[in-house]
């Protein structure tokens, strides 16, 4: 390792061989007794360009030879426009459900004592853990017409599995954890004093709720919505069955991207999951600005 | 005391209690419960002879072959990452620590497209691949290549907050007083990141194992050749053989519970040993 960054640092020098050319690639790095630095990060940067930069960046170079009106159709079509709707929707309810849900979830795990807490805390990661497929075919059998919960609610009338209440219910399922688990530290974290000395200077409970704990958590609260909400734009395994996959009724976009390969329509795959793409990463990089928000109040906030 | 002051009253808790366990037991208990239960609806003696099915087996072989390619592709990466991430300075590491974020941000379905782009038959590399006689989607490199990107980030996410708060005291230390890199990796860095590393694997596993979209696109689904066992439940469930779906399906649910239990254990034991919120320190 040792003689390694050495040599490495001798063939600086000498640009014509790989290593040298690594050397005026890379950053300079600010000196440190530490070796593997030009190793670390060249197999990093490396792995990185071939497992994801490369395919991903294949997707924008077949959108590119579409041309843009091409691409403008293909996006636009009545058939993927209902799919966007149906999945924006679809998502946007379960990630409400679960803001709300995750909130009293998240509070109880914190704030109160009772028998089974960390078996129920364990458990909320569950839909991390399960496989989507296993989770769509499970929660299918469960809200179908002839299920455990489908049955009975087919008598009330309510229809769940093959409409888009079994959608938003799949999209529930696999959201719930983004929320509880961005809430819970940052509840964990939240400084009882504050609370106390609001309570001693006349707030009612509900005050001091509405006034100090729920601004604090609000950011944290906003990023778990939108994880949830992203996830809900790209989840398939755990939607695809419960779905009913009906063209313009309850066809999700990512199953249209999987229909579109599976009949060769390449071009109109990749321009669909172009807009998909570019969604989740706007969405992404708005959830990053809400975390470096959450992070600032959360250091100015305790004191 | 300024409990009763800062506390909910006694029947507001219950409510709560109430409507978390509520929600729990239904959105997560009930479907929990609901895989073993359709598994065994036909007894113990169908339920092994699904699992004992050819195919089955095939399937299972792969999805063990496909984890053990991607998981110590991915532990090697997060390693190298996190060293070079935590340990020194250099411009642009936000910009590779949001990169490596980024196959989170990708639909599955996504994640498998993206390798019929490149390596298809009108891919990008496609006519490359063909005259050298790789065959690298429909195929198990295809799934391998999706596995890997689709679980690229675990463990690196996981290591690079843990090796930032662990500084670089220990390890200049350790230079200073004359050991090797990798000494100085065995000996100072890996006991102090051993939690952190063994939470990614586990959860690294679990996404490798049970990845359903992407490997879906690229597997073509060819029987017993491509399937893993999320790919055969599908099979089994589309042929309205629910029993032994569920069957199969049961056993990735155990794994989804192992998984869990290992996590939870890691927390209980490793706690202060690992990053604390979702998204620490990344000055």
């Amino acid at each position: 390792m040792n003689q390694e960054t050495e040599t490495g640092q001798q063939q600086g020098s000498n640009s014509s061989s790989p290593l040298g050319l690594l050397n005026r690639v890379l950053p300079r790095r600010r000196a440190s007794v530490l070796p593997g630095f030009r190793l670390a990060l060249g197999f990093t940067l490396v792995y990185l360009l071939l497992v994801v930069l490369v395919p991903l960046s294949t997707l924008f170079w077949k959108s590119s030879t579409l041309g843009w009106a091409g691409f403008w159709q293909a996006v636009t079509s009545p058939r993927v426009v209902a799919s966007y709707k149906l999945t924006f929707g679809a998502a946007l309810v379960a990630a409400t459900i679960n803001a709300v849900f995750g909130l009293v979830v998240t509070w109880v795990l914190v704030r109160y004592r009772f028998p089974g807490r960390r078996l129920v805390d364990a458990l909320v990661d569950f839909p991390f853990a399960l496989p989507t497929a296993v989770a769509g075919i499970t929660l299918t059998a469960l809200y179908a017409p002839n299920g455990w919960l489908g049955a009975p609610l087919e008598r009330l009338g309510v229809k769940v599995a093959f409409t888009p209440l079994g959608i938003t219910l799949a999209l529930t399922f696999i959201g719930l954890p983004f929320v509880v688990r961005t809430l819970q530290p940052v509840l964990e974290s939240l400084d009882p004093e504050v609370e106390e000395a609001a309570a001693s200077l006349g707030a009612s409970r509900l005050q001091v709720i509405a006034r100090i704990v729920l601004p604090a958590l609000f950011p944290a609260w906003l990023t778990g919505f939108a994880l949830a909400f992203a996830r809900g734009l790209g989840e398939y395994g755990s939607v695809v069955f419960i779905a009913g996959n009906m063209p313009m009724k309850t066809e999700i976009t990512p199953l249209l991207i999987v229909t579109k390969l599976e009949q060769y329509d390449y071009a109109g795959a990749t321009a669909i999951a172009t807009v998909t793409l570019v969604t989740s990463f706007v969405l992404l990089l708005t959830i990053n600005r809400l975390q470096s928000w959450a992070a600032r109040l959360g250091t100015a906030e305790p004191s | 005391m300024t409990k009763a002051a800062t506390r909910e009253p006694a029947h507001v808790q219950l409510l709560l209690t109430l409507a978390a366990l509520g929600f729990i037991g239904l959105f997560l208990v009930l479907p929990l419960v609901a895989v073993f239960a359709q598994a065994l609806e036909k007894g113990w003696d169908a339920y092994v002879a699904a699992l004992r099915e050819p195919m089955a087996l095939s399937a299972l072989r792969l999805t063990l072959l496909t984890a053990a390619i991607a998981v110590p592709a991915n532990v090697v990466f997060g390693v190298a990452a996190s060293w070079a991430i935590a340990k020194f300075q250099f411009p642009g590491k936000d910009a590779l620590i949001t990169l490596i974020d980024l196959p989170f941000g990708v639909s599955p379905v996504i994640s498998g497209m993206v390798f019929i782009l490149l390596f298809g038959r009108q891919g990008l590399l496609g006519p490359w691949a063909e005259a050298h006689g790789l065959k690298l989607v429909f195929s198990v490199p295809g799934l391998v290549l999706a596995t890997l990107f689709v679980t690229f980030p675990f463990v690196a996410r996981e290591l690079i907050p843990l090796m930032q708060a662990a500084g670089t005291d220990e390890e200049e230390a350790a230079r200073v007083l004359g050991a090797s890199g990798f000494q100085i990796f065995r000996r100072v860095t890996l006991p102090n990141i051993k939690w952190g590393l063994l939470y990614g694997v586990i959860l690294c596993n679990a996404r490798a194992m049970g990845e359903f979209g992407a490997v879906s696109v690229v597997s073509g689904h060819i029987r017993g050749k491509t399937n893993t066992l999320p790919l055969h439940v599908e099979i089994l469930y589309n042929e309205y053989n629910f029993q032994a779906a569920f069957a199969v399906a049961s056993l990735l649910a155990f794994l989804a519970l192992v998984t869990l239990a290992l996590k939870t254990a890691i927390e209980w034991r490793g706690g202060a040993a690992l990053p604390q919120a979702e998204d620490p320190g990344v000055d």
